[in-house]
């Protein structure tokens, strides 16, 4: 299989790896049946953008199982994500992150998939957290 | 990114490179040797003998008669042409057909497609060992079981079949019994006679040959139907102008291969055992050897380790500058984990955290310490990514 020169550079070497202690959120994807786990952990911060109060990602950290593309996904969704309100995370599509990588193999595709299900899952907790 | 220094190939079960003996064997029928066979004049006649000395010769080598071995263009056609071949050209003899759940894809889709044409395929399946049960092959033998199909050496986690028990059961049920011997022709002495195996596939690229040739040994008694119709070459059987370079390089490479094998197993053995016992010694991650510790190839080692995947072992073991395989889902565009990992009962999760080590002649001591040393690097460096740690 031939991964793009981005995949390999974050597999190889991957940003923001690691647990973050007492993190806000915390959102995991896949299932090791299927060879792939992405846990994903948030600390969200406050600020004031244009006189407007918004919630962003002060941090975030990441733990894969999973195989380089997997592993590359993971790298390149946190820096992507990394200073973004709550609200601009939600929006990034997967798609956007095979784009960053500069391509995926298709049978890779679903790694992709599987990034945005877990960050939306860190969200999701991060809020219902808030809630309680 | 971690800077190759050198590069180590312990990837033999995927093919091999030729031995230099071979390609000066193969050099003059490329060059002014390049008649076809066929022909009748020297040109011809020349290739025909070259080609009718090396039958002879891997003939003699597993113990049969020259004109049983048919030269074909490799281990998967031979796969086929023994399967469909046979079923084809037996069909009025029954419908039913035996195969393990371990084998080579070539046969079980061989399999898979005979029944699109009326024929009843069975698996039989093989313990946790990765070996072969012989009591649910006997007792799934039926009166219309016409062919029974079980590979001599497993390409992915190297266990050695009880080739004698099969063929003596089906010998004496007269039912015709094949072999995928692809990788153990070369490294097990193999007397197809003796051992009562009616036929055999080999291919050239796994025995330091050429890629591109490949054999079907068939007795004598047992009669196919050919895939490939048209000049009538290799007995009726196999169509095709001849390969005249891979058949001469197959049957040298072959016959290095005998003489060093009593050497090169024992040489080879030592060195896998090295990493089996360092492996399963590791402290740092749980790991399983696959298929049996004793009745297995020589040079072959598999592991699961637990908590990684192994797609991204591999690749990051190349960037160490090592090559190895693995039978992990997220190495198939198919995204399914190993056939043959899971008919030895690996859950999926123990099948995508797997490595296939496979050694061949020139590799040397010194490339088994350098993956020993580089293999634990690799593997905690994806732990340390993976949220499973223990």
């Amino acid at each position: 299989m031939l991964y793009s020169k981005k995949v390999m550079q974050h597999f190889l070497k991957p940003k923001n790896i690691g647990k973050i202690k007492n993190a806000d959120g915390i959102g995991k994807a896949g299932n090791p049946v299927c060879g792939d786990v992405m846990v994903l952990y948030i600390k969200v911060g406050k600020r004031k953008k244009k006189g407007k109060k918004e919630e962003y990602i002060k941090d975030i950290k990441f733990e894969t199982l999973g195989c380089a593309a997997a592993i590359a996904v993971s790298s390149m969704l946190t820096e992507m994500v990394k200073g973004k309100s709550l609200e601009e995370a939600r929006k990034i599509d997967n798609k956007e992150i095979v784009k960053a990588l500069g391509d995926l193999p298709k049978e890779k595709f679903h790694c992709s998939v599987l990034g945005k299900q877990a960050l939306e899952a860190a969200i999701k907790d991060y809020e219902r957290k808030k809630k309680n | 990114m971690v800077k190759k220094i050198k590069k180590i190939y312990l990837d033999y079960a995927a093919t091999s490179p030729l031995a230099r003996e071979v390609i000066e064997a193969m050099k003059p029928w490329f060059l002014e040797k390049f008649g076809n066979p066929n022909s009748l004049h020297s040109f011809g006649v020349e290739a025909r003998e070259a080609i009718e000395k090396s039958r002879e010769k891997i003939a003699k080598l597993i113990n049969v008669k020259p004109n049983e071995i048919i030269f074909v263009s490799s281990g998967t056609e031979a796969d086929n042409l023994a399967m469909k071949g046979y079923a084809l050209a037996n069909k009025h003899k029954g419908k039913h057909i035996l195969i393990s759940t371990i084998e080579h894809k070539a046969v079980i889709n061989a399999a898979k497609w005979l029944k699109n044409y009326g024929f009843d395929v069975e698996f039989v399946n093989v313990d946790r060992q990765g070996i072969l049960k012989l009591e649910e092959l006997e007792a799934k033998i039926r009166k219309d079981t016409i062919l029974v199909s079980i590979m001599f050496v497993n390409n992915e986690i190297g266990t050695i079949q009880p080739i004698k028990e099969i063929a003596k059961l089906c010998n004496e049920k007269g039912i015709a019994f094949h072999t995928d011997a692809v990788q153990a022709l070369g490294k097990l002495s193999i007397d197809a006679k003796k051992f009562g195996i009616d036929m055999l596939s080999g291919s050239g690229h796994k025995v330091y040959g050429p890629k591109g040739i490949g054999l079907l040994y068939k007795n004598q008694s047992i009669k196919l139907e050919p895939l490939l119709h048209g000049g009538g070459q290799e007995f009726g059987l196999r169509s095709s102008t001849e390969n005249t370079p891979a058949i001469v390089g197959f049957a040298k490479a072959l016959e290095l291969c005998y003489k060093e094998m009593e050497k090169e197993s024992k040489r080879q053995k030592a060195l896998r055992d090295k990493i089996i016992e360092e492996v399963l010694a590791y402290d740092f991650i749980k790991v399983r050897l696959n298929g049996d510790r004793e009745k297995r190839i020589f040079n072959n080692a598999n592991f699961s380790f637990y908590g990684i995947e192994g797609e991204a072992l591999v690749l990051l073991l190349d960037e160490y500058g090592v090559a190895c395989s693995t039978g992990s889902a997220c190495s198939e565009k198919t995204l399914e984990p190993s056939h043959v990992l899971l008919a030895i009962g690996l859950k999926p999760e123990e099948a995508h955290g797997s490595l296939r080590v496979t050694l061949g002649r020139y590799t040397s001591k010194k490339d088994i310490d350098y993956f020993l040393d580089v293999l634990p690097k690799a593997i905690k460096r994806l732990k340390e990514i993976s949220p499973y740690k223990k």
